[in-house]
């Protein structure tokens, strides 16, 4: 049963990959010059409608809380224009899409106008809640993660001789690493418990999108967590969890250093103050910045191609595309970690007791 | 053609950019290199202890490398 479940995934896949195959080979032939930074920056920025291949793109809602109440229509109504030509009227207010973000008209405009550096200048953002590319891809994942992990839990609760089946059995030995490798070391053999449900989530949850990244095709390929926002709100989450258990100890450390003459308690205070912000920022811009650029080096590769349009050159992209694909596999896996183990760090830190 | 590229180079800071990230590619270089050699050493000195080699190893290239990477993010802002 289970194994016939695997096998119409598998191919629903390959039928996937098969249609965006035939969709690409469709694609009109348009003398352009390449560019190889629009492709790039097309490619890891957040988007309104999600491509899939060719003329081929599946339009995303968008959500708008403006002054006359929530608005909400379907981004194929910009007709995939995004410099703010297409001017679309939902309750008397006219919203553009200005490289894929959404701008409401002042009052009595009727296009958009910019001044010398392209900022619109009659129209401003209203608070958007629009199912992105980004949004739909976390979805996604949310409910991949409920899915194994609810399947995982059946087959414990099946089992007559406690030992896990199928899934469960391919997820323990993931979750007692985390709790074995990462938690206890970290925290502690008596608090880990009240952080493991934090620190499991973060983990597969970061791991799965990673994953979910490297795809190339439809329902994931989306560059969710090399999203500044993304990986923001994962490590203010950290910040707040770590502050909320921190004891007098986590404090007496920072601002007033036992054991220190005066004038270098009096230096350090502000430095170990800074750090605990710090901490948090760069958790935020590593996994940002490794995702983002494993995104670009493989965008770049494939580019190579485009730009010297030649079978060597082109050969030698794919190689060094599969070469690297390789590497990012190994990469998101320790991504993921690092944000939990460093998570965890920062944790046992704050608990940290007088001895 | 160079005086194109320098004219524009005056305007733009995209090739500047590229000159750092690649400077912050060598920092990041040299301190995955002195990592992973030693821990090959101490791993060839002490093979049962490979696995805690392995993992601070790993997670020590993770620091290193993210501080060259944010030397690619600055560039990538300074670039526009």
């Amino acid at each position: 049963m289970q194994f016939n479940t695997f096998k119409t995934l598998l191919l629903s896949l390959f039928l996937c990959v098969s249609v965006s195959v035939y969709a690409s080979d469709k694609e009109t032939k348009e003398e352009k010059p390449f560019d190889t930074k629009e492709l790039i920056f097309h490619h890891i920025k957040d988007s309104h409608s999600f491509h899939i291949a060719g003329d081929l793109s599946i339009p995303l809602p968008v959500i708008l809380w403006t002054n006359n109440g929530l608005v909400m229509f379907l981004s194929n109504e910009f007709h995939h224009d995004v410099d703010g030509k297409v001017i679309v009227e939902k309750k008397g207010q006219k919203f553009v899409n200005l490289h894929e973000k959404i701008y409401q008209l002042n009052e009595g405009a009727t296009t958009v106008e910019f001044d010398a550096e392209h900022h619109a200048t009659n129209a401003a953002r209203t608070l958007d809640f629009s199912i992105t590319k980004n949004v739909f891809s976390m979805f996604l994942s949310m409910f991949a993660i409920l899915f194994i992990f609810l399947i995982a839990a059946r087959s414990y609760k099946k089992s007559t001789n406690g030992l896990p089946t199928g899934v469960g059995k391919f997820m323990e030995p993931i979750i007692l690493f985390i709790r074995d490798e990462v938690a206890i070391p970290n925290i502690g053999e008596h608090k880990y418990k009240k952080y493991m449900p934090f620190l499991l989530t973060l983990f597969f949850f970061i791991w799965l999108n990673n994953i979910f990244g490297l795809i190339p095709f439809f329902p994931f390929s989306s560059n969710l967590s090399g999203n500044i926002a993304f990986t923001m709100t994962l490590a203010v989450i950290t910040f707040f969890i770590t502050l909320f258990s921190s004891k007098k100890h986590y404090w007496k450390h920072m601002l007033w250093m036992p054991g220190l003459p005066v004038p270098m308690k009096i230096f350090l205070a502000p430095i170990e103050f800074m750090g605990m912000f710090i901490k948090p920022m760069a958790l935020m811009i590593r996994l940002f910045a490794n995702i983002t650029a494993g995104h670009i080096i493989v965008l770049s590769l494939i580019s190579l191609t485009f730009i010297f349009q030649n079978y060597i050159v082109g050969m030698g992209s794919v190689v060094f595309v599969v070469f690297i694909s390789v590497i990012e596999v190994l990469v998101v896996a320790i991504q993921a970690y690092i944000f939990t183990m460093l998570s965890a760090l920062y944790f046992g830190q704050a608990l940290e007791e007088e001895h | 053609m160079s005086l194109a590229l320098l004219q524009e180079a005056a305007t733009n800071f995209g090739p500047i950019a590229a000159i750092g990230a690649g400077l912050a590619a060598i920092g990041g270089g040299i301190g995955v290199g002195k990592i992973g050699g030693a821990a090959m050493e101490a791993m060839a000195r002490q093979p049962e202890m490979q696995g805690k080699l392995q993992g601070s190893a790993i997670v020590l290239i993770a620091f290193i490398e993210a501080v060259a990477l944010f030397g690619v993010v600055v560039s990538f802002l300074v670039a526009g």
